[in-house]
């Protein structure tokens, strides 16, 4: 069955890089799904947003700075970024402040894309 | 109807694997098909045959392993993920098998429904 | 869609950001998020506002171990967890705000 199947899936980023290991173990996950030819979505949200600060220096806390790995999805055909408004606001971001071209869109209308949805994981 | 699971936190530590665990129960004993059971992030944990709780509580691992033996379940164990936190062929309980990350994606396409339970 | 929150509204904010931007559809409360729908939590008037527009659930066993099953608000449904597949199968999406 999974020969030629295509769906939608979505990954849900809603928290922080770096304090836990979501951030980093989700986005080995969209690589993956990538060789899978599937209609990949990705949603930033909560503190999710703060995944795509530019200017992230990790040498002082020893860990892998991943953050260009954003930049570098629309090589793998990952290109469907979203951003929620009011996540932003509440962080004090804008999108000038974010690393890699996104859709920011408002909560009603992320609601709406969630619900178009096959497969939605949440990291 | 065929579901996929995918458990994101070690045992004892949340409660993410026992309400995983007892949903799977649920959905076998209506006839559904559990197509596959992933082990990512801390869950890769879930699958340590070293693994030594107090008599007087639950086997997390050895319950998993049970029920795969009894379902012939498919529990993956993401191979990043384990190597990350010392879980290797060596050490892991019967039942378990470990696999890169496209099994996951794999899980999501076949089955029905895919199920995630985390922190 | 059936949204799924497992954790206490005091401690994270799933559920409120669940409810932020769900569409209608169904919330199944599990784990610590059970406390979000029993009387005289904070969060109590935030399940009673979202029923007007989503089916509300909990997970009855949840809601027993933590002592709570007198305490849960009207018009919330308890399930056990084969209410919580039935949920599942019912739904064609769902999602887990951890």
């Amino acid at each position: 069955m999974s020969e030629g199947t295509v769906k939608k899936f979505m990954f849900v980023n809603r928290k922080a890089p770096y304090g836990t290991i979501y951030a980093l173990e989700s986005l080995e996950v969209v690589l993956i799904s990538a060789a899978f030819d599937q209609d990949v979505s990705l949603v930033f949200m909560d503190d999710g947003v703060f995944q795509l600060k530019k200017g992230q220096q990790t040498k002082g806390i020893e860990n892998k700075n991943f953050s260009p790995t954003y930049r570098a999805l629309d090589g793998y055909d990952i290109e469907k970024l979203y951003v929620e408004q009011e996540s932003l606001d509440a962080r004090g971001l804008t999108e000038d402040d974010l690393l890699v071209d996104v859709t920011v869109m408002s909560k009603a209308e992320m609601g709406k894309l969630m619900e178009t949805m096959d497969v939605v994981l949440s990291f | 109807m065929k579901f996929a699971i995918l458990i994101n936190e070690g045992p004892y530590q949340h409660q993410a694997t026992d309400t995983a665990f007892l949903f799977c129960k649920a959905a076998l004993a209506k006839g559904h098909e559990i197509r596959r059971v992933f082990f990512y992030h801390d869950g890769v944990n879930n699958s340590s045959s070293l693994t030594e709780p107090p008599q007087d509580d639950r086997n997390i691992v050895q319950r998993w392993s049970k029920l795969a033996e009894e379902h012939k379940l498919d529990l993956v164990v993401c191979v990043a993920a384990a190597l990350r936190r010392g879980i290797k062929d060596e050490n892991l309980a019967p039942g378990f098998r470990i696999s890169g990350l496209g099994q996951l994606v794999e899980a999501g396409i076949e089955a029905d429904r895919l199920v995630t339970f985390g922190d | 869609m059936l949204h799924i929150v497992n954790k206490s509204p005091l401690e994270r904010n799933a559920l409120e950001s669940c409810l932020r931007v769900a569409q209608g559809g169904a919330l199944l409360l599990t784990e610590d998020a059970v406390y979000a729908a029993t009387r005289g939590n904070a969060a109590a008037e935030k399940i009673t506002a979202a029923m007007a527009g989503m089916k509300v659930y909990v997970l009855g066993p949840d809601l027993d171990a933590r002592g709570m099953t007198d305490r849960l608000i009207e018009g919330v449904t308890s399930v056990g967890y084969d209410g919580f597949v039935d949920l599942v199968a019912e739904y064609p999406t769902n999602q887990s705000w951890l």
